[in-house]
C-alpha cells in the first residue's frame, strides 16, 4: 500500500519535502545546451531515413493500406 | 488530557477540495476550541504558542526554498548559450504532410480514455468511461476481446510486453491485470489479478521491461511500481505536490529512470531503484497531462493543460524548446514521437492533432477528424502509424 495521501500531507511536510528535493538537485552535474542540442539533431539526422512517417511507405509495404477487391478462388 | 488540537492542520485541510467531514471537523474543532476557553485560559494561551511555531517554520522553509530555486535557475542559466531550433537552422525543413485515416476503430459507448499498442505493432488495447477494455486487432479493425470493469472511467491502460495480457484502472483506484485468453469464449474477468492500490484515482499505467512488473501514477500524488505475481509495493515515489496524471518509462538501454507529470506543474524524473527524484522541471504553467521519453532517452517530451508541449534536456537540465502558437488555446492531452523523433505529434482538447518539427519548432500538419477531445495519442512501435483516441468514442489509426 502507498505510504501517503498527498492530501493528508500539512504544509510543513510538503515544504520540507520540496527543500530536500532541491538541495539534491541543485548539486546536479549539467552539460551545454549548445552540445546537447547538437546531440539531439545528429539523433535525428540519422534516423530520420527509416522513419516511416517521415519519410513515407510505399503502398506495397504499408500495413494499413487500403484493402482491395479481389478475391482468390 | 486536553484533546489534542492542530489548528494548523485544519487550515491546510481547508484550503485543500472542500467537502463535509472537513466542515464537520472544523465545527468541532471550535467547540473543542470553546470548551477550552471556558475551562482555563493557561491552556489556549500555550496552545496558541504552539499555533505560532509551525507557520514560522512553513515561512522559515518557504523562504529557503525560494532562495535555492534562484541558485537551481543561475545554474541552469549558465550552461544555456543557445536556443535548439537555431542549433537546427541547418537542417533541411520538412516538406508537406498528408496523413490519411487508415482505420477507424468504432466500438466504445463512451469517451476513449487511453490506449496502448501491442508490441506486435498490430493490436490495441483501449479503455473508456463506460468501464469497458477492448483489445482490437487495427489491421481488420475487429474486437478481439472486451472486458467490462467494475467502475467507469477507466483512465489507464497498457498491454503487457509479452502481449498476453493487458493491465488497466481508472476510479477504482486499482491496477488490474487481466491475462488474454486465446478461446474467445472464456470470460476474461475470471481470471483478473488486482496489482495495484492507491488511495486516488488510477491515473496511468505501464509495463516495465517484463510482464512482471507494473509501474503506476495516482490521483493520491505518488507513483509506485509494483509486483504483478504477488501485488507487493516494490517502490514509491513521493515528490509531487498534487495528483499525477501521466508517466513514461525510459526506453530500456538508458536504464531505469522514468519521468512522470502532474497537477502541480512539475515534470520529475525518478531512479526506479531507489526511490529518488532525481531532477524536476517546472516550467509549464498549468497540469502536465502527457509525458512522453525521447527515443535516445537524453530528453522528453511533455503537453500541458496551458496550450504548449514542451521538450526537455536531461544532460542540461532545462527546457530547450517549446511548441506552441497563438493559435492554440486549447490543453495537448497526450503527446508522442515519431520512431526519429524529428516529429511530435500532439493530441489537443480542441479535436486537433498538431504536428510538431521538433527540431525547428514549427507546426508541419493539423490533423482533423475527431469530433470531440483527442484524450490518448500513440505512435506504433514501429513508427509505421499512429492511434489516436477521443471523447468522441472512436479511435483513428492514421499515417
Amino acid at each position: 500500500m502507498p505510504v501517503i495521501n498527498v492530501e493528508d500531507m500539512t504544509d510543513l511536510d510538503k515544504a520540507k519535502m520540496e527543500v530536500t528535493q532541491l538541495k539534491t538537485e541543485v548539486k546536479l552535474e549539467r552539460a551545454k545546451v549548445s552540445k546537447c542540442c547538437e546531440e539531439i539533431t545528429e539523433y535525428i539526422q540519422s534516423g530520420a531515413d527509416e522513419d516511416p512517417l517521415v519519410k513515407g511507405i510505399p503502398e506495397e509495404k504499408n500495413p494499413f493500406k487500403e484493402k482491395g477487391g479481389c478475391v482468390i478462388c | 488530557m486536553y484533546p489534542s488540537i492542530h489548528p494548523s492542520i485544519h487550515l491546510s485541510t481547508l484550503t485543500s477540495i472542500s467537502s463535509s467531514p472537513v466542515i464537520i471537523y472544523v465545527h468541532l474543532a471550535v467547540q473543542q476550541l470553546q470548551t477550552l476557553c471556558f475551562l482555563a485560559n493557561f491552556p489556549l494561551a500555550k496552545m496558541a504558542a504552539q499555533e505560532v511555531q509551525p507557520s514560522e517554520t512553513i515561512a522559515k522553509l518557504k523562504s529557503e526554498s525560494e532562495a535555492l530555486k534562484t541558485k537551481l535557475e543561475e545554474e541552469r542559466a549558465k550552461l544555456h548559450d543557445v536556443e535548439l531550433h537555431q542549433v537546427a537552422e541547418k537542417v533541411d525543413p520538412l516538406g508537406q504532410f498528408v496523413m490519411k485515416t487508415r482505420r477507424t476503430l468504432k466500438g466504445h459507448g463512451n469517451k476513449v480514455l487511453c490506449m496502448d499498442w501491442c508490441k506486435d505493432k498490430r493490436r490495441i488495447v483501449s479503455s473508456s468511461q463506460d468501464g469497458k477494455v477492448i483489445v482490437w486487432d487495427a489491421f481488420t479493425t475487429n474486437k478481439e476481446h472486451a472486458v467490462t470493469m467494475p467502475c467507469t472511467w477507466v483512465m489507464a491502460c497498457a498491454y503487457a510486453p509479452s502481449g498476453c495480457a493487458v493491465a488497466c484502472g481508472g476510479l477504482d483506484n486499482k491496477c488490474s491485470v487481466y491475462p488474454l485468453s486465446l478461446d474467445k469464449n472464456e470470460n476474461l474477468a475470471a481470471k483478473k489479478k488486482s496489482v495495484a492500490m492507491h488511495t486516488n484515482y488510477l491515473s496511468a499505467c505501464s509495463f516495465t521491461n517484463s510482464d512482471m512488473q507494473i509501474l503506476t501514477s495516482s490521483g493520491d500524488g505518488t507513483c509506485a511500481l509494483w509486483d504483478v505475481e504477488s501485488g507487493q509495493l516494490l517502490q514509491s515515489f513521493h515528490g509531487h505536490a498534487a495528483d499525477v496524471l501521466c508517466l513514461d518509462l525510459a526506453p530500456s538501454e538508458t536504464g531505469n529512470t522514468f519521468v512522470s507529470g502532474g497537477c502541480d506543474k512539475k515534470a520529475n524524473v525518478w531512479d526506479m531503484r531507489s526511490g529518488q527524484c532525481i531532477q524536476s522541471f517546472e516550467t509549464h504553467e498549468s497540469d502536465i497531462n502527457s509525458v512522453r521519453y525521447y527515443p535516445s532517452g537524453d530528453a522528453f517530451a511533455s503537453g500541458s493543460d496551458d496550450a504548449t508541449c514542451r521538450l526537455y534536456d536531461l544532460r542540461a537540465d532545462r527546457e530547450v524548446a517549446i511548441y506552441s502558437k497563438e493559435s492554440i488555446i486549447f490543453g495537448a492531452s497526450s503527446v508522442d514521437f515519431s520512431l526519429s523523433g524529428r516529429l511530435l505529434f500532439g493530441g489537443y482538447n480542441d479535436y486537433t492533432i498538431n504536428v510538431w518539427d521538433v527540431l525547428k519548432g514549427t507546426r508541419v500538419s493539423i490533423l482533423f477528424g475527431h469530433e470531440n477531445r483527442v484524450s490518448t495519442l500513440r505512435v506504433s512501435p514501429d513508427g509505421t502509424a499512429f492511434c489516436s483516441g477521443s471523447w468522441d468514442h472512436t479511435l483513428r489509426v492514421r499515417e
